[in-house]
């Protein structure tokens, strides 16, 4: 089951989508580790969705459930061309032209699974990366499932009392995070939705403007003249706008959302740890109830459990670290990103104002 | 665009004019200039072409009063001899001999020949003093009344331009065909009689005429000139900056200059006789053009285009001599009887005033009593009246009620604003501001309450205006339009203000897409700033508070950008819409004067018929009686069918005042608009700037 990862993590790209009907598929490329040799691959999301299951479901790995997963992106609701269905499911995930953002998210994925000291090991990410056919299809199911009864559960444990203090603050500043985190994304999600409105909005003025063109004399020349001006004006604060909200999404929204489905997973992780505390309170609860003849097998099993809580306990720790340490690297990056880009738009639109500025000038004095 | 320069008389070397006009303007050009006047026989007529115009401006009305002007085709013979006398008195007049011929052939030769020159000389030469003598002497002569007002005026835009030599030209002629402007309402029908007698006399087309005249030296000028002169007499009528715009081109001055009289003389002729559709619809195109015509040839120098937008400044006389600005809407009254009063500040050159500034209160009917005062007099007569601000019922109420409220402080802004531009453009008026009642609004402290303006508020001005326009739709069937300009030109503004109501939503939406972006933006910095707050890792903590901080600045940004978009374009649009419904009332006015025409015709028809009925009847005693109804109608018909060409007149005077207007108004404000967007981005660009740093100290 342990392999070492055949690619280079940092390799990882998601190169290409297509789409055929409802399916889309994308192309992933990746460096071979020793060689120069690249590996191009081609998967759909129900191979994605294969990889993922089979990251939950390895065997043999010791505190497993302590790992923070990293979030796979939703699916791309069917049929893949209803804009406000896909809009609401996934976010800033449908936006950008061709699935950009979508394919961005999948890579950043890749890139963690990759990147991560458990999961990298894992076979089937190594064949996923590799392995020219698709990896099979048969063990689908079952983790939605499970995270349907973590759901119904969720209610009830996540309020459970921790004996840890560190993971009981932990647990509330995670509460906290994702919630905010959560809002914050949608907010700018509005943000950008408002500016892709404005751009058509702009967009629809300067082509109305294109109406008034009258050649009948030369007063409606001249004014024409004015209304096609304000026609390249108005067309240039549109691109403005598109720029901006572009922008958005590929940095700042991206990372937010990034960071949202992260907080989301650190919850997951922290819920599976929960589970196990309870069920290691009721066992030994348990241990304690029942006679002495049964009690050595109790205290086994009480043993037993207690073991693989602090392994479970041991690797969310370390977990929670790398987590905080490599969340605030990808938020630095995202947002230094994003605010050169702005600035880059800003000061590109600004000269492209003023040499509007200037013609109309010329212009008009004539 | 085309079409002016192909009118453009054969250029003269380029190189030449500016030279020729520094000449004239140093103090004892004289030598220099007479030399190249001797050396190139070709180069001082365009200088004294162009001259010629400013000097009619002074002396005309004298001229055309007291001259018949049957008689100028003999006059100018005599104008000749005289003018060779006076270059002899004087050196200096050497260099003015070929303007003075042409001029001396409009003055009168009876009197006053030799003063004028000089005072042109001097004021050609030496900068200053002579000036307003040359002023007075013509305002004088048209009007006594305006005296002091032009010399004021004159030295404002002495004061105000800044010239270097070469412009004085210019200017002065700016300043005479202001002086003009003033007088051409009351000169007008004195001006209309003369031109159709000599409309009649240059038969062929006036590019012909106006060659012939080039080609013809120095002293040769005959019988032609003179009605060159003519014509250029009559471009003093028309509207004032379109000469003076030439003038101001440094490069081609001289050559649109010409051009200029020439289509400002045909314009004058073709509103004289508006029926002449064919040759018509040629002639009135030019003048439409020279705006842009001198434009092009000036696009080279910034300094000469500057001038040409004071000038154009001028001839609407607005910012310069008159400043009107609305200030401090103040709450007067509690509950539903409460109003609105805002203060109306003046201030003014025009001697018209008693004060310089003066400041008034009047409250929004005030405003609407003007209106309808100024519509009542003025829209028979074609005159396009700028609607006020509709009224608003609900933004009113809601400002009764005296919430605090953000909406009813922007309602209260919106409407001051509308106030201030309905105003102004009130005054840009030439006609509208002699008007007393302008006055009255402006300066007197009581105002009788105007009363009834109900009818006016809201939906019912629409109303009214729909009404009127619908009556027009259905005239125009019945009215066979036999003028193409106006059919153009009705067709024209209803497909205008069908392009600006779609504009004008368009603009809407995107005032409203923004105000919708400044809120989000708002959400959005809140949360960030929630998230920063809950941040473990200080570095980020902190710049994420940054970061809320920037977006809550562009929201600002975003918010200013929002009304500066629906000061600048929405408001612009409304009140061009509504402008063009009182253009639409303007022809609606000459179709009503027409329809009283033709039924003066039929009445006379009826009239005549039963005067042949009663003469082969044989009743001689009701026969005198009939004669004298005929010509009691005869006489009406003609009154009518004056009253129509002149409706038509000032109803197309008007109408280019107007796109002129509308075009300076959506430049302005585009300039405007890019200036506000140009300060936001480069605020943008500071936030931006100010925020990467924080960004990057993140650990």
């Amino acid at each position: 089951m342990m392999t070492e990862l055949s690619v280079t993590a940092s390799s990882i790209r998601i190169t290409d989508v297509t789409q055929d009907g409802d399916i889309l598929t994308f192309a992933i490329t990746s460096q071979k580790l020793n060689s120069s040799g690249g590996v191009c691959v081609f998967r759909t999301y129900e191979d994605f969705d294969w990889l993922q299951q089979n990251l939950f479901s390895q065997e043999n790995v010791p505190g497993l459930q302590g790992v923070i997963f990293p979030p796979l992106p939703p699916k791309v609701p069917s049929p893949l061309n209803t804009a406000s269905k896909s809009l609401k499911q996934l976010g800033f995930l449908a936006l950008g032209h061709d699935w950009q953002s979508y394919c961005k998210a999948l890579e950043f994925y890749l890139q963690q699974v990759a990147t991560h000291p458990i999961l990298s090991q894992c076979k089937a990410l190594d064949s996923f990366l590799t392995k020219s056919e698709s990896p099979g299809k048969q063990r689908g199911r079952k983790g939605i499932l499970n995270r349907l009864s973590q759901a119904v559960e969720g209610m009830r444990k996540e309020s459970h009392k921790d004996v840890d203090d560190f993971f009981q603050k932990q647990r509330h500043k995670n509460t906290n995070l994702a919630a905010l985190s959560k809002v914050a994304t949608e907010k700018i999600l509005d943000v950008v939705l408002t500016e892709q409105k404005l751009a058509l909005a702009c967009g629809h003025f300067s082509t109305c403007l294109h109406l008034c063109v009258n050649q009948d004399d030369e007063a409606a020349v001249a004014f024409s003249k004015i209304c096609l001006k304000l026609s390249d004006i108005v067309e240039a604060v549109k691109r403005n706008f598109e720029k901006v909200a572009n922008n958005n999404i590929a940095t700042l929204g991206l990372g937010l959302d990034l960071e949202a489905r992260y907080e989301e997973a650190e919850k997951e992780m922290l819920f599976r740890r929960t589970c196990k505390l309870i069920e290691l309170e009721t066992v030994k609860k348990n241990t304690e109830k029942t006679k002495a003849n049964k009690r050595d097998v109790m205290e086994e099993i009480q043993k037993a459990t207690e073991k693989e809580f602090s392994l479970i306990s041991s690797v969310a720790k370390q977990e929670i670290e790398r987590f905080h340490s490599s969340r605030v690297t990808v938020l630095r990056s995202f947002l230094v990103g994003w605010c050169e880009k702005q600035l880059d738009t800003a000061k590109e639109c600004a000269k492209l104002y003023s040499q509007y500025l200037d013609t109309c000038k010329n212009l008009f004095s004539e | 665009m085309a079409a002016s320069s192909e009118r453009s008389p054969p250029p003269f070397p380029d190189s030449e004019e500016p030279e020729l006009l520094e000449d004239s303007d140093s103090d004892d050009g004289a030598g220099v200039f007479t030399g190249t006047s001797i050396s190139e026989m070709d180069s001082p007529s365009p200088v004294d072409t162009s001259r010629t115009p400013k000097d009619i401006f002074n002396e005309p009305p004298e001229d055309i009063f007291s001259d018949p002007l049957s008689d100028t085709n003999s006059e100018p013979q005599k104008s000749v001899d005289t003018k060779i006398s006076s270059p002899v008195s004087d050196e200096d007049i050497d260099l003015f001999s070929d303007p003075l011929d042409d001029e001396t052939k409009i003055i009168s030769p009876t009197e006053s020949k030799n003063p004028v020159p000089d005072l042109l000389n001097e004021s050609l030469s030496n900068s200053e003093p002579p000036k307003s003598d040359v002023i007075v002497e013509p305002s004088d002569i048209s009007k006594p009344g305006h005296k002091n007002d032009v010399g004021d005026r004159r030295k404002d835009i002495f004061e105000d331009l800044p010239i270097d030599g070469n412009k004085g030209v210019s200017i002065k002629k700016a300043a005479s065909s202001e002086l003009f402007e003033d007088d051409d309402e009351d000169d007008e029908d004195l001006f209309k009689e003369p031109f159709k007698a000599v409309s009649k006399k240059p038969s062929g087309p006036p590019v012909d005429v106006f060659t012939e005249v080039k080609s013809e030296g120095k002293g040769k000028a005959q019988g032609k000139n003179a009605s060159t002169d003519l014509f250029a007499e009559e471009a003093v009528t028309a509207p004032g900056a379109k000469s003076s715009a030439g003038a101001g081109s440094k490069t081609n001055g001289v050559h649109s200059e010409e051009q200029d009289l020439f289509t400002e003389a045909t314009v004058e002729l073709s509103l004289d006789s508006p029926r002449n559709d064919r040759k018509m619809k040629d002639v009135v195109k030019p003048p439409v053009s020279t705006p842009a015509a001198p434009g092009m040839s000036a696009s080279g120098s910034k300094a000469a285009s500057k001038t040409l937008e004071e000038l154009e400044e001028e001839e609407s006389e607005d910012k310069f001599d008159l400043n009107i600005s609305i200030t401090n809407p103040e709450k007067v009254g509690d509950g539903m009887n409460a109003y609105m009063a805002y203060k109306v500040s003046t201030q003014t050159t025009l001697p018209m005033f008693r004060r310089k500034t003066f400041t008034v209160r009047r409250r929004f009917s005030d405003f609407l009593g003007l209106y309808e005062k100024l519509s009542e007099k003025h829209s028979q007569n074609g005159y396009i009246i700028p609607p006020p601000p509709e009224k608003s019922i609900l933004g009113m109420t809601k400002v009764k009620v005296g919430k605090e409220d953000p909406s009813s402080a922007e309602f209260v802004e919106r409407r001051r604003a509308a106030l201030e531009r309905y105003l102004q453009r009130v005054v840009n008026h030439p006609s509208l501001l002699q008007d007393p009642d302008v006055r009255e609004f402006l300066e007197k402290e009581e105002l009788p309450r105007a009363v009834g303006t109900q009818a006016l508020s809201g939906a019912g001005f629409l109303k009214m205006i729909n009404k009127a326009t619908d009556a027009v739709s259905k005239m125009t069937i019945k009215m066979d339009e036999q003028d193409v300009w106006f059919d153009e030109k009705i067709q024209d503004v209803e497909n205008e203000e069908q392009q600006l109501r779609k504009l004008h939503l368009m603009v809407e939406s995107l005032v409203s897409h923004r105000k919708e972006l400044s809120g989000n933006t708002a959400v959005f910095a809140k949360s960030v700033a929630m998230l920063g707050s809950s941040e473990d890792n200080t570095a980020l903590s902190r710049a994420l508070s940054q970061l809320a901080e920037v977006e809550d600045r562009i929201e600002q940004l975003h918010q200013d950008q929002a009304s500066n978009d629906f000061f600048t374009f929405s408001e612009l649009m409304a009140d061009y819409i509504r402008l063009l419904g009182a253009v639409r009332g303007c022809f609606d006015q000459r179709m009503k004067s027409w329809q009283r025409w033709q039924d003066g015709l039929n009445m006379l028809q009826k009239k005549r018929e039963v005067e042949a009925k009663l003469l082969w009847a044989n009743k001689p005693d009701k026969l005198q009686q009939a004669k004298d109804e005929i010509t009691e109608w005869e006489s009406k018909v003609t009154q009518y069918e004056r009253d129509f060409e002149k409706i038509s007149a000032t109803v197309q005077k008007e109408v280019i005042r107007f796109d002129k207007e509308k075009s300076r108004d959506f430049k302005r404000q585009i300039i405007k608009y890019m200036e506000s967007l140009l300060l936001s981005q480069q605020q943008m660009i500071k936030y931006w700037e100010a925020f990467l740093p924080e960004a990057k100290a993140i650990a």
